[in-house]
């Protein structure tokens, strides 16, 4: 069975708000789920199927259907951090394929900025059977992990931080055009090498912004697309993939993509060379370089030259990627930047990106997520989403 | 020689506590899984490479090279006040990438594949097992 055509996204809702300190975190799950439905010309009546992750307060799905008063037919809670999102629309899609439901949301809040509580599973860490092994090194939080990996690609590679910065800088060109944007200024290769190094060889303007926010979307059954008067997007393809620590063998020069990658590119029977826009996660830039290399936009290694000539910026580059500012820019809400992904390559495929960043005609999109940590375990997601008519 | 760094006190569970009683003494006591001989990391009773169970106890060289590092600027906790300090994955000459602190340095001599050896640093009945560059510790 494939999910190729089973569903559509037909809704999907950013919150334009970065630091939320007046709102409870269900409160925020709420506001955007009701915007989501809002934008598909739905409303919560409609939701039988609900998802989210580890960001979602109490029981997650539980907790959330109580609050929302969703009478439901499926639920999932699957947590793999920030990429969770683009499994949970897949995991829609094969749920409305399957027939167990035919509005599926997925929701995505919280509040790391001003004082919320941190995104929920966290505490689950303390009894994780590697912990003994992992936390007693002084690792800073997610961007220990990262750093080891992008050592090691330049190492092995010859990657630069010049070329790493190229990616902030494309995100920050493309931030400019986008009224909520975080970080709205442009800033220079120079400015990024510049910045405080925080976990060499990552600098403060390497890494994702921290905000607050969420972020919905509304996944919905063929039959439900053509009765909305909405343009959605087509699900063409899904590819999900962890990657682990190997029995200690970790290899930090390929992600999860590798294998996500190819499974959504099959589904959609598309090739990268068929991408006109993608989103990649971006916690950190040595996300954004080892993810592009693994779903074979550039060769193994080739990174550092494949970004090095503005390749990622849109609308003419040969790759254009996040047009909204990413999550190096624009938005990275509870720590979690794969709803921002899908959200952005809704808005291309549908037109609705920001004129300056729009890719003419955009037929295929791509949004991909990387959750947990390149050094350790984590895992990857690969959505592929076409128009109507794809 | 003590690094200095923080040393949080380890908790041994049923299945990992070999590995600790190990440090206590100084040694380094990995896993090798009896049915296809794989060195195990993390130190757990359970081989992910074939799924067996039977686990034998050994004593590691202590010797590695280095598979990547950091250097944290920004320590959290009782860590804000050691930066800079060196984080890395060291290889070991049984095979295992382990997570660690390079300490016995300056942080700005630390390379890729440089060689390492173990040093034990007391945390309550155990030990931490770090690494110094080889040669300077004895």
């Amino acid at each position: 069975m494939s999910v190729r055509g089973a569903a559509f996204i037909a809704g999907a809702y950013e919150h334009p708000l970065r630091e939320i300190p007046d709102r409870t975190v269900a409160q925020i799950h709420a506001e955007v789920a009701a915007g989501a439905l809002a934008d598909a010309g739905l409303g919560f009546d409609d939701v039988d199927g609900y998802f989210c992750a580890g960001d979602a307060p109490g029981f997650g799905g539980l907790s959330m259907a109580d609050y929302m008063g969703l009478q439901l037919s499926y639920v999932d809670n699957t947590e793999t951090g920030g990429s969770s999102y683009l499994y949970h629309v897949g995991h829609a899609a094969a749920a409305i394929a399957a027939g167990k439901c035919r509005v599926a949301l997925v929701t995505l809040a919280g509040k790391p900025r001003t004082g919320g509580p941190p995104p929920g599973g966290a505490g689950r860490f303390f009894d994780a059977p590697e912990s003994g092994f992992e936390t007693f090194w002084g690792i800073p939080g997610a961007i220990g992990g990262y750093a080891l990996a992008a050592q090691r690609h330049m190492y092995e590679f010859g990657t630069t931080s010049e070329q790493l910065a190229e990616i902030k800088v494309a995100a920050s060109l493309h931030a400019q055009h986008n009224p909520n944007a975080f970080l709205p200024d442009p800033v220079t290769v120079e400015e990024v090498v510049d910045s405080p190094m925080i976990c060499s060889p990552l600098h403060r303007l390497d890494c994702c912004v921290i905000t607050d926010g969420g972020g919905a979307v509304v996944v919905v059954a063929p039959e439900v697309a053509r009765q909305l008067d909405r343009t959605c997007a087509k699900v063409l393809g899904h590819g999900e993939a962890p990657k682990h620590t190997a029995n200690g063998r970790i290899d930090l020069t390929y992600s999860g993509a590798v294998w996500s990658g190819p499974r959504a590119f099959e589904e959609a029977g598309v090739t990268p060379a068929d991408v006109d826009y993608a989103s990649i996660y971006d916690s950190f830039t040595i996300t954004v370089m080892m993810t592009l290399e693994d779903l074979g936009f550039c060769e193994k290694g080739k990174g550092g030259p494949f970004v090095a000539d503005g390749a990622l910026v849109a609308p003419d580059g040969r790759l254009p990627f996040n047009t909204d500012g990413g999550g190096l820019c624009n938005n990275h809400p509870a720590n979690r930047g794969g709803m921002t992904k899908i959200i952005e390559a809704v808005r291309q495929i549908r037109g609705e990106a920001h004129p300056a960043v729009q890719v003419p005609d955009c037929r295929i999109a791509l949004a991909h997520g990387t959750g947990g940590s390149l050094g350790m375990r984590h895992g990857s997601a690969t959505l592929i989403l076409g128009q109507e008519d794809a | 020689m003590s690094s200095g760094l923080p040393t949080a006190e380890p908790r041994p569970t049923v299945e990992n506590h070999p590995y600790w009683e190990g440090t206590a003494q100084g040694r380094l006591v990995l896993p090798r899984c009896t049915a296809c001989g794989t060195v195990i990391w993390y130190p757990r009773a359970f081989c992910s490479s074939c799924r067996g169970t039977d686990v034998e106890w050994f004593e590691a060289s202590g010797r590695g090279t280095i598979y990547s590092f950091t250097i944290s600027h920004r320590g959290q906790g009782p860590w804000r006040d050691v930066a800079p300090y060196v984080v890395a994955y060291v290889e070991l000459e049984e095979g295992p990438r382990v997570l660690t602190n390079v300490v016995g340095c300056d942080p700005d001599e630390v390379k890729v594949a440089q060689p390492v050896e173990a040093v034990f640093e007391p945390a309550g009945e155990y030990a931490l097992l770090r690494f110094a560059p080889a040669g300077t510790t004895s």
